[in-house]
């Protein structure tokens, strides 16, 4: 599969992926430079993999609401909302963030992985509620780091984008072309995500060329894997599945048990016996640990590495681990990297990186 | 013995350079593996036989072996790469050099399995025209 991009990822020589059924962009300068450029000026990211579908009509509230874990009664119009989605076990079906338009119009944005899965349940849980999968009529692109306002300024004339607070949506016209941005990203700087009509495609060559005098870098998959890792932010399939809770990972600030409606797996967590939680680690020689590596302590598998790389801002091994409750901050682990064990230290935080 | 830089299926070079293998991993193997980012090197004085494993580089997106290109004991090792990963990528031929070793027995069947410049290049021809054809885009490493 392929999104409205993809002739231009070709033409500018980007390195592609195939990234479950999608042809994507890996990297076009390298992982390590787009990275870096992301967070010292601006970064643009083909995102239009990623799921996109509109829940509407009078049981659209009562539709979401019943259907994730965190409280969308918090919602003002055009407001967003992150929050994990589980089946009645608790286990985490996906994460997404959810729009609200206004009471009775919510577009949802999942993962790209997860498309038909989360397109089936939601629909199955729906109600009367209506629901439109938008994913190939529109297009979906990121601007990303310290001068993504900047850029965007230029393109964007009828929206303070000063007064766009973060996790907050406008809808408006980019190059005079419709389109909604909202305030929120996956890498920990400031930044936009803009959706428009697919058709659209120009407005990627119009960016890139406005951009330019701030250092603007087409940034693909591979760079925004290393800036969600520093930012101590999840990826669906590696650091959650159906086998994991949002209890056991550091979202249980996305599960609202007072909520006043009940909501999927409510039961399951409000019970669940939690004896394992997500770290973030730092391994202390020069290897980078990987998804399904062994966590030794005390020469004893007490875990496995969710996710691993490297990070380019700290210049050093870095990921995501399970481990026992009671494993505090500065313990000592060991991770089995292809056979051999390696020195690692946990961290205080999934969090490496925050933005100045 | 080899004058001219030689080269494995395993994408590393080799040239004889004072009596002394120098060895490292092809501009072809630098740009599959993307940014590397740390290398594990072999102990000065470890001997290894011919195409076995005798360093680790990561990448950002993978790990990958790096083989012997001959059977023979460690002489020199680039430690500068350990600061340095990144010259691997830049300087593949060059400052990215990975090991000095003193050969053991140049066998005539370890000789022969070493491609010339030419034969490597038609070598690697071959494996993008399958990745083409294949349609397969990214070969990460060689894991």
């Amino acid at each position: 599969m392929k999104t409205p991009f993809y002739d231009i990822h070709k033409s500018l020589g980007a390195k592609m992926l195939s990234f479950h059924g999608w042809e994507m962009p890996l990297q076009y300068s390298g992982i390590v430079d787009e990275h870096i450029n992301t967070r010292a000026n601006v970064g643009l990211f083909d995102v239009s993999h990623m799921g996109r579908f509109e829940v509407k009509g009078f049981d659209a509230y009562d539709c979401l609401q019943t259907l994730v874990t965190n409280d969308i009664s918090k919602l003002n119009d055009h407001q967003a909302l992150y929050s994990p989605m589980c089946h009645n076990n608790g286990g985490i079906i996906d994460d997404l963030i959810i729009y609200m338009i206004d009471r009775q119009k919510f577009l949802v944005v999942v993962n790209a992985s997860n498309r038909k899965k989360d397109l089936e349940w939601i629909v199955k849980h729906s109600k009367s509620a209506v629901i439109e999968n938008i994913s190939d009529k529109t297009a979906l692109l990121a601007l990303q780091g310290p001068l993504a306002k900047k850029v965007l300024d230029k393109a964007i004339v009828d929206v303070n984008l000063d007064q766009l607070k973060p996790f907050h949506i406008a809808i408006t016209n980019i190059f005079g072309i419709e389109c909604m941005i909202s305030r929120t990203g996956y890498t920990g700087e400031d930044g936009f995500e803009i959706f428009f009509d697919s058709s659209e495609i120009d407005i990627w060559d119009k960016l890139i060329q406005i951009g330019s005098r701030f250092n603007i870098k087409p940034t693909g998959l591979g760079a925004r894997d290393t800036l969600r890792l520093e930012a101590g932010l999840m990826l669906y399939g590696n650091d959650m599945n159906e086998n994991i809770t949002p209890l056991e990972v550091p979202l249980k600030w996305t599960v609202k048990f007072d909520k006043k409606k009940e909501f999927i797996g409510k039961e399951a967590l409000l019970t669940q016996q939690i004896n394992r939680k997500l770290v973030g680690f730092e391994v202390l020689e020069k290897r980078i640990a990987r998804h399904g590596n062994e966590v030794l302590m005390y020469g004893e598998k007490v875990g496995f590495v969710t996710s691993g790389s490297f990070s380019p801002t700290m210049k050093k091994s870095i990921g995501f681990c399970f481990v026992p409750m009671h494993v505090s901050a500065n313990q000592l682990i060991e991770i089995n990297i292809a056979g051999k064990l390696y020195k690692a230290k946990v961290s205080s935080s999934t969090r490496f990186y925050r933005r100045k | 013995m080899i004058e001219e830089i030689r080269f494995t299926k395993e994408h590393e070079w080799i040239i004889i350079k004072e009596g002394l293998a120098v060895m490292g991993i092809s501009d072809f193997a630098q740009r599959q593996l993307g940014d590397i980012v740390s290398i594990e090197l072999p102990r000065v004085g470890s001997r290894f036989g011919y195409m076995q494993a005798m360093a680790i580089i990561d990448s950002v997106k993978a790990s990958s072996d790096i083989y012997s290109a001959l059977s023979g004991e460690v002489a020199e090792v680039n430690e500068k790469l350990l600061e340095h990963p990144e010259w691997i990528n830049q300087s593949p031929y060059e400052l990215g050099w990975i090991v000095k070793m003193k050969p053991s027995n140049m066998e005539e069947t370890e000789l022969n399995s070493l491609m010339t410049t030419e034969q490597y290049n038609k070598f690697i021809g071959e494996i993008e025209k399958e990745k083409e054809k294949e349609g397969e885009n990214e070969r990460v490493g060689r894991h």
